[in-house]
């Protein structure tokens, strides 16, 4: 079962919860992976004692165009939808914008002068980590420049082995395609935030973000005691279960802020966690794949 | 003068502080940037003066009454989009590129391209300038074109109202929407907090802003956190040739004025934390 932990915005508390949640599942033995999807800022592995075992590259392809063929009829930079392609055909100028190309392909397939060609750019890296010998961490990295991060989460995602029990996907902030890309691969989502008007709004764009992909989801308020209960009102008018509370201490902010497992050194935490991804499991778990 | 505030990642509190900074004395626009969780307007409750519609790429749709499921279209999609489900060739909405790619390859001409155009921007009057957001709607690309829009919106109605300063509260991340919200600003800041994934996130985005020749002041926020990572932080700043500008403490009351619709600066005006949000501004603005 995949399981994605969410926030609309970074910074609630979702690798706080991401983590502790693989780490409470493996010490309960289950067989858990952890992805990180948040490419752009992947930050889960620091928290564990992990080791390298495998770094792919995942690439795109662009275009390399030999001017010895191209007749500068310009097909290529008419097909192509991103402005990646400039031409100036009367002065026999024709360029590839890199940073602009999605690797589409669609200007390769308007060449009728064979005058393209392609090589491959690396977009990121996926990067698996075992822990205790298990290759039990995975994860997106986006280079830096790079302009969409989905085909590295997507590359992450499918690194998955078959034989995990309970996958936890961290996913990236806001609600545009990295998000979206996450959490489609999801049987159920956790969103988490905090008792404020800040998160109350991230969280109800996500919800709503939500809706139209027909995804089971569910709540955990982090810092519970801070802030107001318009949340928790939130969230009866809207029927979704509030799964959890973990109350605001300034100590897991420092355990946290020194990369530790908050839920080594807190037992209850571990306790309310195993919980609520039982739950999930009991509710959700037969209908996944 | 366009100063952006951004942070590699998001609950540093950059927006809280850029708030503080958008109600100290002088008159500004503000410019919410994250078009992906834009929250400012929740604290500004701006008037509504103008709306403007962003079109966020296109998707493709299939016409069943023409398709004849040759599956030409799939073979050549690269984001995978496209699939046969049940023998039927089905495109899956969320991972559509938008390339057109499909619709000039299809032999029966089936497909379709439709415009997103779901995506907005406001502009408006707050209690202390004007503000400009967008807000792109869900699912859709985030290229950092409607960031462009945003900038070049605020910039108009900086113009237009005499005002000279124009705060950028940035996207979390590093990729298109931040690099847009810094390129060609005057200053930036980068707001971080001492923890392991803060300090990584904010040597991440250093390098962003140093690919274009700008050099970012840091704020330290919440340092009493990890006393000894804030440390870390400014020993690394200073080998690096960064100014740590200020650093400010975990304060409750930052929550406890957002609940209020309140900037920091305006609830409590006389806090520890209010005065040295002050001086961290003075000093950039000097
Ligand atoms: S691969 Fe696509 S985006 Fe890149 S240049 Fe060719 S048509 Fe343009
Ligand atoms: S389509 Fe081929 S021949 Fe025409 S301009 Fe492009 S590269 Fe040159
Ligand atoms: S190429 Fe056109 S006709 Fe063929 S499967 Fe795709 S949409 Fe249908
Ligand atoms: S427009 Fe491009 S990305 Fe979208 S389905 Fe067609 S080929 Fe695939």
């Amino acid at each position: 079962m995949k399981i994605a932990v969410a926030s609309g915005k970074g910074g609630t508390g979702k690798t706080l919860i991401s983590t502790n949640i693989f780490d409470t599942l493996i010490k309960n033995g289950t067989r858990a992976v952890l992805v990180d999807c948040d490419a752009e800022a992947p930050n889960s592995i620091a928290f564990f004692d992990a080791k390298l075992v495998s770094t792919s590259e995942v690439y795109h392809n662009v275009p390399v165009i030999d001017t010895s063929k191209c007749t500068y009829c310009g097909k290529c930079h008419e097909y192509c939808n991103y402005n990646a392609i400039f031409i100036l055909p009367p002065v026999k100028i024709i360029q590839v914008i890199e940073d602009l190309c999605h690797g589409c392909g669609a200007c390769t397939v308007a060449c009728e002068f064979d005058a393209i060609t392609e090589k491959q750019v690396s977009l990121g890296q996926v990067k698996t980590y075992a822990l205790n010998g298990n290759p039990s961490l995975i994860e997106a990295r986006m280079n830096i420049g790079v302009m969409s991060p989905v085909s590295i989460i997507k590359a992450a995602i499918k690194r998955v082995d078959a034989q995990a029990e309970v996958v936890i996907l961290d996913s990236p902030p806001g609600t545009s395609c990295p998000f979206v890309q996450t959490v489609a691969s999801a049987d159920y989502v956790i969103f988490v935030t905090e008792p404020t008007p800040f998160g109350l709004s991230d969280l109800r764009q996500s919800v709503e973000t939500l809706k139209g992909m027909n995804k089971p989801c569910g709540v955990i308020i982090n810092r519970a005691g801070l802030g107001n209960n318009q949340v928790q009102q939130y969230l009866m008018d809207e029927g979704i279960p509030l799964l959890t509370e973990i109350p605001f201490d300034k100590k897991i902010a420092e355990y946290y802020s020194k990369g530790e497992i908050v839920c080594t050194k807190m037992p209850k935490i571990a306790e309310q966690l195993l919980e609520v991804v039982n739950q999930i499991i009991e509710k959700h778990g037969n209908s996944s794949n | 003068m366009e100063i952006a505030v951004i942070s590699g990642k998001g609950g540093t509190g950059k927006s809280s502080i850029s708030a503080a900074f958008a109600t100290l004395n002088t008159k500004v626009v503000v410019a919410d940037c994250d078009v992906d969780a834009a929250n400012l307007y929740l604290l500004f409750n701006p008037t509504h003066e103008s709306e403007d519609v962003y079109i966020a790429g296109h998707k493709a749709i299939i016409d069943y009454n023409l398709c004849n499921n040759c599956g030409i279209c799939a073979n050549h999609c690269r984001f995978d989009a496209i699939n046969f489900i049940e023998d039927k060739i089905t495109i899956t909405e969320t991972s559509c590129d938008g390339c057109f790619l499909c619709s000039r390859i299809c032999p029966t001409k089936a497909i379709s391209m439709v415009r997103n155009d779901k995506s907005r921007m406001y502009s408006g009057s707050f209690r202390n300038g004007k503000m400009v957001y967008g807000r792109l709607s869900p699912g859709e690309e985030n290229s950092g074109k409607l960031v462009n829009m945003v900038r070049e919106k605020a910039k108009q109605v900086a113009k237009e109202n005499g005002i000279e300063t124009i705060i950028l509260d940035g996207p979390p991340g590093i990729g298109c929407p931040v690099i847009s919200t810094i390129t060609g600003v005057d200053k930036v800041l980068i707001v971080t907090e001492p923890t392991i994934s803060g300090l990584h996130d904010m040597q991440r985005t250093v390098k962003i802003v140093q690919k274009f020749n700008l050099k970012p002041y840091l704020i330290i926020n919440k340092y009493d956190l990890n006393p000894e990572m804030s440390l870390d932080i400014y020993e690394w700043s200073f080998n690096n040739g960064l100014e740590v500008i200020g650093h400010l403490p975990f304060d409750p009351q930052m929550v406890d004025s957002m609940v209020h619709g309140k900037t920091i600066i305006e609830w409590r005006p006389n806090s520890d934390i209010s005065k040295k949000i002050n001086l961290i501004w003075s000093k950039i603005m000097s």
